[in-house]
């Protein structure tokens, strides 16, 4: 009998100190959860509030929405978002077209043509582009691209495709780094086969590799127009602020977050033009929602 | 043949491409660097802003952005760090875990501008904070949030599942394990990942407009008690932060030289951000050889 | 009522759906070496990691039957895992030594459990490293980086780390597979040594190094425990066919 397993614990002060270790770590992190959750529902709670108020006095939703005449300090009030919500839509969808060909090329070079210039170079050269302060694109389309586009093209410069511009550069890389990850996740086998039948490259990067990432590069390029739609300063700084719908793509314009940011400081709490303001941030927030649906349909689709 | 041509074709675009965009950074930081260094100087860097005078510089400016970014870290890494841990460690597979990666996912998207806008109404309104340094931290933090919550649980998810183990045959308690076993090795990762997201914190302004403000008192810097009101450290004052700064003197500067100091502000705030990216990089690069010489 | 050793009762392991061990009945007596064969994916590993309820750690897996160790049984919920684990250590196929100093390896767990004194803890220290015979290779670098140390002199501080702790059963997943025949056969003389003070049980794949060590030899078949016996029968004289085929190399 001397011969045996116990599981005897002398000292038995050392239980409760893992107790409450347990305790305190599960206490600190959930609280933590806690903070996000409430954080999360209360802007959403605090935005819906005060953007349906608008429509709780008076204003019609549709009319709102579709009303291309904003005249906030007219008697009475005329408010119709339409201009803006085109605003937004119009740079953000085509910031996407410029830059979704560019990012795909960047991701196809760091993938298949010259992966090892590609993470040296461009990988980098992608990050830096990422981690430049919107402000400081706003500066530069002010000073580079407006001055451009007014010397090139009728019009001030400022509008629809000076926003445009700045934005593509802003989403670039949120499009290649997404791109990149989908092609080099690409098993080898797929590539190998159309490479054994006597494809070129070309041939098997737009007939295989492509069509099968398809999903994923779509979800950069709506992450990217999700980017450019709420981006707020550096549209702000080149598209001019003027509340109609343009007649050109070198038509002074608006968007919703610029209004916002022009205006927002200059309204006082509870005003109509105020109130319009809030509208204006819910469909913001609306939208993000319907971004963030569409990239996780899309990345369902991707794992299949 | 024409099968080849294409070929040949696509290949120099997508090079060309790649040049491109080589070129599109280059010619960025180019310009802004030659046509802003020119007009920094420590001068620049230390004097108040003029409204209508020229030889206005960005003292209080830069200090407001400096002094943001450590209180938003303040409040940010703790909670981040906490719910990541949780997230890696905690977090069964369940509704509810993929409930709180949506929350995190649509905080992440959440257009800045937005959260400026809750800040306003939330914290500076409602909590009556008014326009200051800690409504701004604050409204920095729910920006800044979701990214250090994956940071962290990244991090933490990369820790070889054998240390772990390790520590828990010991009969070490979970949460001693994950404080003194697993954040340790972590914790390059983390801090990689929090220098990259402070580079992103130093230059937002549209989450800020609304809640830290757009002016900065007259400061005395020789008082550093925290709750007189002209101190620079007193975290309940207004404060204008550099990139705030640039838009407004952007979009409404009245000085003549406005231009020039856009340009000398714009420059400041890229190489502050690109020493953050190569700190970053470094770290990680002298993670990558640590770990690659030891096995 | 058993009441010497291990006593494992119709244990079963499911992850998901898929039952990876399969009503397992077992006893391990204390002062001796059981090695735990078979080829790869046969439940040995998992067998092994439920005994010290490492598997809680995996999400999906399920636990039920019962593993006595005294007068208490270690699937029953109101055991604290925590303690549980204190009593039973646990080396690993690859050496996994703490990013620490040598020292801190091994003053680690019995810090946390409570002593403090310094001069306590470099006994510890010193006493842990002999029985892994490590002391004399290590005492004058206490506090270099433990991953200094060679791929085998790792294992053997990962042994010493456990042994700190005073454990009573000790764990071994292939504890020599990684290393070099060199530090395999030091890893070998040590645990022969360790027998005389707990009871071993071995995870192993090399059939000559079960049949060098091991007291008892347990054979496992797709989750289950073909058989169990006296090392020296089962390789001389197995009762099962199955258990020849393997020994004899014919599969596996």
């Amino acid at each position: 009998m001397k011969e045996r397993v116990t599981l005897d614990h002398p000292k038995e002060k050392i239980s409760k100190q893992h107790l409450t270790e347990e305790w305190v770590g599960k206490i600190y992190t959930w609280l933590c959860i806690i903070v996000l959750i409430v954080t999360i529902f209360s802007m959403v709670y605090f935005v819906a509030s005060r953007g349906l108020t608008t429509f709780f006095r008076g204003v019609n939703v549709w009319e709102f929405i579709s009303g291309l005449r904003w005249q906030p300090d007219a008697k009475p009030p005329i408010f119709g978002a339409l201009p803006f919500i085109f605003g937004s839509f119009s740079t953000s969808i085509m910031a996407a077209l410029i830059a979704a060909p560019l990012g795909f090329c960047a991701a196809i070079f760091m993938t298949e043509i010259m992966p090892k210039y590609g993470r040296r170079y461009l990988q980098p050269v992608i990050e830096l582009l990422a981690g430049i302060p919107s402000v400081v694109y706003g500066f530069v389309g002010l000073s580079i691209i407006v001055p451009f586009l007014r010397d090139t093209f009728p019009g001030q410069g400022l509008g629809l495709a000076a926003g445009a511009i700045v934005l593509s550069i802003m989403i670039l890389p949120t499009i290649t780094t997404i791109a990149t990850d989908a092609l080099s996740a690409l098993p080898g086998g797929l590539k190998e086969g159309s490479y054994a039948l006597g494809a070129t490259r070309w041939q098997t990067i737009y007939r295989i590799v492509l069509p099968t990432t398809f999903p994923a590069l779509m979800t950069g390029v709506v992450l990217g127009i999700s980017r450019a739609f709420g981006e707020a300063l550096a549209v702000q700084m080149v598209i001019g602020n003027a509340p109609f719908l343009p007649r050109s793509l070198f038509d002074s314009t608006s968007t919703l977050t610029s209004v916002i940011t022009l205006s927002m400081g200059n309204t006082v709490m509870n005003s109509p033009h105020n109130n319009a303001l809030w509208s204006l941030a819910l469909i913001l927030m609306l939208m993000t929602f319907v971004f963030v649906f569409i990239v996780r349909w899309l990345e369902r689709r991707t794992k299949i | 043949m024409s099968a080849k041509l294409a070929n040949r074709i696509a290949t120099v675009v997508i090079i060309a491409v790649a040049i491109f965009i080589v070129a599109i950074l280059a010619g960025l930081l180019g310009y802004i660097l030659v046509r802003g260094l020119g007009h920094v100087s420590w001068d620049f860097l230390t004097s108040v802003p003029q409204s209508i005078r020229e030889g206005g510089g960005i003292g209080p400016q830069l200090f407001n952005s400096v002094f943001l970014l450590v209180l938003t870290l303040l409040i940010t890494v703790p909670l981040g760090v906490g719910a990541g841990i949780y997230m890696s460690e905690y977090a069964k597979a369940n509704r509810f875990t993929d409930f709180i990666r949506l929350v995190v996912e649509v905080l992440s998207s959440f257009p800045s501008i937005v959260v400026g806008l809750f800040g306003l109404l939330v914290l500076v309104h409602y909590f009556g904070l008014g326009y200051s340094l800690f409504a701004g931290a604050l409204a920095l933090t729910v920006f800044n949030l979701p990214l250090m919550v994956r940071i962290t649980e990244q991090a933490i998810r990369a820790v070889p599942k054998e240390q772990k183990e390790a520590s828990l045959a010991l009969g070490l308690s979970r949460w001693k394990t994950i404080t003194s076993i697993m954040l340790p090795i972590a914790m390059p990762n983390i801090l990689t990942g929090t220098i990259l997201a402070s580079g992103r914190v130093f230059g937002e302004a549209a989450a800020l407009l609304f809640t830290a403000g757009m002016s900065s008192p007259r400061l005395d810097f020789t008082n550093w008690n925290p709750f007189s009101s002209n101190s620079p450290l007193n975290p309940f004052r207004p404060a204008e932060t550099l990139a705030v700064h640039i838009w407004k003197i952007n979009s409404e500067g009245l000085a003549p030289d406005a231009a020039e100091i856009a340009a000398g502000a714009s420059a400041v705030l890229v190489i502050v951000v690109l020493l953050f990216n190569f700190t970053a990089r470094f770290i990680g690069g002298y993670i990558h050889r640590k770990f690659t010489a030891s096995k | 009522m058993p009441n010497n050793g291990l006593y494992v009762r119709d244990l079963s392991v499911y992850y998901g759906k898929k039952q990876a061990v399969k009503e397992i009945n077992l006893d391990f007596a204390a002062k001796e070496v059981t090695a735990l064969i078979g080829p790869s994916g046969c439940g040995k590993s998992t067998f092994l990691r439920s005994l010290n309820r490492m598997n809680d750690l995996i999400g999906d897996a399920r636990i039920t039957g019962e593993i006595w160790i005294e007068d208490k049984n270690i699937n029953d919920p109101s055991v604290d895992v925590v303690l549980l684990r204190q009593k039973i250590g646990m080396v690993w196929q690859r050496p996994n030594p703490f990013h620490k100093s040598i020292y801190e390896n091994i003053a680690f767990g019995p810090r946390y459990h409570g002593i403090k004194n310094k001069k306590q803890l470099n006994e510890i220290v010193e006493t842990s490293l002999r029985k892994a015979a490590l002391w004399e290779e290590t005492k004058d670098r206490l506090h270099q980086s433990a991953l200094s140390l060679s791929g085998g002199q790792q294992q053997r501080l990962c042994i010493a780390r456990s042994l700190a702790v005073k454990p009573k059963i000790i764990l071994m997943d292939e504890p020599a597979s990684a290393l070099d025949p060199v530090s395999t056969a030091k890893i070998e003389e040590l645990i022969s040594e360790l027998k005389q003070d707990y009871c071993i049980i071995i995870v192993t794949h090399n059939m000559h190094q079960a049949a060098r060590i091991s007291d008892k030899t347990a054979f496992f078949f797709m989750g289950e425990l073909v058989e169990f016996d006296d090392t020296q029968k089962m390789f001389t004289n197995p009762s099962k066919k199955q258990t020849d085929d393997y020994i004899s190399g014919r599969f596996g």
